[in-house]
């Protein structure tokens, strides 16, 4: 359903069976030491940097088999396996990640990066100011997809990654995919982008905006400042509500509750929770809470607002005049947050550019969040996309060793 | 692009093959309405063509992907217009002619994207489709038409002389022309009206008079 339900772990291992990474570590790695601060594209300078990530199988010998994960609004660098045999449930993107499975781990080396501006390791407004000794809070600087994505680049240069294989993210994380094709065309061999768009539309805007007018709303966030007191749970459970409705269709919500009430024969005309839909969104919202800062949430939606790839590029078939990746694009047929329309925006300018591109509308009634849950199709997609991808990859490279 | 030079994908569609022998080593081809992709991957493969696909069936799509197709999911007019003029030496249209709401706009399109147009369809003027509808008054059916009336996706069925006489109103030149029996096998252009199933079209836009 969404990544804040638990999915059972696979028969035969602890850890999730023979197709399961099996237990993973998140690891840090910090840069932009002063004086050598990040300079952001809002004009600010940020360093030190931390970014924590997580990778799983190997890197090949000629260090062409990496690819790298992007992540969404909420998500962080756990994206397969576990943390701990104990865990309840594996990284968020787990169904596709594994020996065998879509991204199979036996071929390919996964990173997957907690993005700058979270909460789950990367340096963000919760973490402590090194001038003030104290949490960010809003002292932190504005960060844009871009800046998201040149701390990546930083990363991938410490890893010794001369050049992705392929690259995937949904959502926000699409955002990162194009960001990357187009800001660092030699460094990507292959880009997935998933339910995504060149720029963010203003019905996405104005869910943004509702969401942290939520959280600025509750009065426990005291203009960011709560490290030390209570955070802001109302608000921001608000917001993910808000939010998770925008994740879901109309057809799936009436399918998984209907007009059914929980717990209960009949109305009881007050305003407790009486609607399955109700008690499942107050789920969500709580459980968020519970793993996510809201400074983060306004910080990152505030990133995804800014997001245009044309901005300072033109038209969208200029900003993808100089990639060299070959792209797999794929829509949710029920995505209305971020609708087929807005994917096939990217298609069109990226084959105006003569990019191979490979473009598939995902049949499912599960709406934008399609893209966390199984799909035989998906799997299968991204495989083949893969596969082929690696196969002219390497080809290209014998053909070139065998140049004079 | 290389797909692969060791196997050779089993045996095509003869009209496939007709259509392949066709296509230049090395030009740019579109085809629409690609199903899974196995010309394709064969003008890829073996006559290293680089080859683009538009195809409406997601389970079809899946193949174009597994087989490393560049492949669009979608409409065929939608998809060429995402393609500049001239972009393909040769755009291809199998077999589908008959099934789109609007032959003309396709084919104009497909001579906007691509130098040249290589349709195939199955003739309604063939013998056997007029003896059906003539002795038994029934609605033709052959291996061309394999369908029911109530369940067939043609909407838009010609005769090799009605697809001819288009050809010259529209101000196309007919660069090659192949004629088939239902059965596909060729026949020549005799009497193509009366004895062809299958009729392959090699087209381009006649040069602009001075």
């Amino acid at each position: 359903m969404s990544i804040d339900d638990a999915v059972p772990i696979a028969e035969g291992s602890q850890f999730g069976g023979a197709n399961s990474v099996g237990l993973v570590r998140t690891q840090f790695f910090t840069f932009a030491q002063p004086p050598n601060e990040l300079e952001l594209d809002c004009g600010q300078r940020l360093g030190p940097i931390t970014l924590a990530y997580e990778t799983c199988g190997a890197l090949s010998p000629g260090r062409d088999n990496a690819v790298l994960i992007l992540h969404a609004l909420s998500g962080d660098a756990h994206v397969a396996g576990y943390h701990a045999p104990e865990d309840r449930k594996p990284g968020w993107w787990d169904l596709f990640i594994g020996p065998g499975k879509a991204i199979d781990t036996t071929k390919y080396f996964v990173v997957c990066a907690n993005i700058i501006g979270g909460c789950k390791g990367s340096t963000g407004p919760s973490s402590v100011n090194p001038a003030t000794g104290r949490p960010f809070g809003l002292g932190f600087p504005m960060v844009t997809i871009s800046d998201m994505v040149r701390t990546q680049k930083v990363l991938m240069d410490h890893l010794g990654i001369p050049r992705w294989l392929s690259m995937t993210g949904g959502s926000m994380g699409g955002f990162q995919v194009l960001e990357w094709a187009v800001r660092y065309p030699g460094q990507v061999a292959s880009a997935m982008p998933i339910a995504t768009a060149a720029r963010l539309s203003a019905q996405g805007i104005a869910f943004n905006e509702v969401g942290r007018q939520a959280i600025m709303a509750d009065p426990n966030w005291q203009g960011g400042d709560y490290y030390d007191r209570d955070a802001p749970r109302s608000g921001l459970a608000i917001a993910r509500m808000i939010g998770h409705i925008t994740y879901l269709s109309d057809e799936q919500m009436h399918a998984k509750f209907g007009r059914r009430l929980q717990g209960r024969d009949r109305f009881g005309y007050d305003f407790k929770t009486e609607f399955e839909v109700e008690s499942y969104l107050r789920y969500q919202g709580d459980s968020f809470v519970r793993r996510f800062d809201a400074n983060s949430y306004l910080y990152i939606t505030k990133s995804m607002d800014y997001f245009d790839l044309t901005s300072g590029r033109g038209s969208l078939v200029e900003a993808f005049e100089r990639v060299r990746a070959e792209f797999l694009v794929l829509s949710i047929s029920s995505d209305w947050l971020f609708p087929t329309y807005q994917a096939k925006e990217i298609v069109k300018a990226l084959k105006a550019n003569g990019v191979p591109t490979t473009f598939l509308e995902l049949q499912s009634p599960y709406g934008h969040d399609a893209f966390f849950l199984a799909s035989a199709q998906m799997s299968a997609t991204i495989a083949g996309f893969l596969e082929n991808v690696q196969r002219r990859v390497r080809g290209a490279a014998a053909a070139e060793g065998q140049r004079p | 692009m290389i797909i692969s030079r060791h196997k050779r994908p089993a045996k095509l569609r003869l009209d496939y093959e007709l259509i392949r022998a066709l296509i230049p080593d090395g030009a740019k081809v579109l085809d629409l309405g690609c199903g899974d992709g196995q010309l394709l991957a064969d003008l890829i493969g073996f006559k290293g063509c680089e080859g683009r696909g538009i195809e409406i069936d997601e389970a079809a799509v899946l193949e174009c992907i597994r087989r490393g197709v560049a492949v669009y999911h979608g409409d065929m007019l939608e998809g060429m217009g995402f393609y500049r003029d001239g972009h393909f030496d040769v755009v291809i249209l199998s077999q589908t002619l008959q099934q789109t709401m609007d032959p003309p706009r396709v084919i104009r399109e497909m001579l906007r994207v691509g130098r040249r147009a290589i349709i195939s369809f199955p003739n309604f003027g063939h013998w056997g489709v007029r003896l059906q509808l003539l002795w038994a008054g029934r609605m033709p059916r052959s291996p061309a038409l394999p369908h029911h009336w109530y369940n067939t996706p043609n909407v838009h069925l010609c005769t090799v002389k009605d697809f001819e006489e288009f050809c010259e109103r529209e101000k196309l030149q007919t660069v090659e022309e192949i004629f088939l029996t239902p059965r596909y096998r060729p026949i020549s252009g005799l009497l193509a009206n009366w004895r062809a199933g299958l009729a392959i079209f090699q087209l381009q836009r006649l040069p602009q008079q001075p």
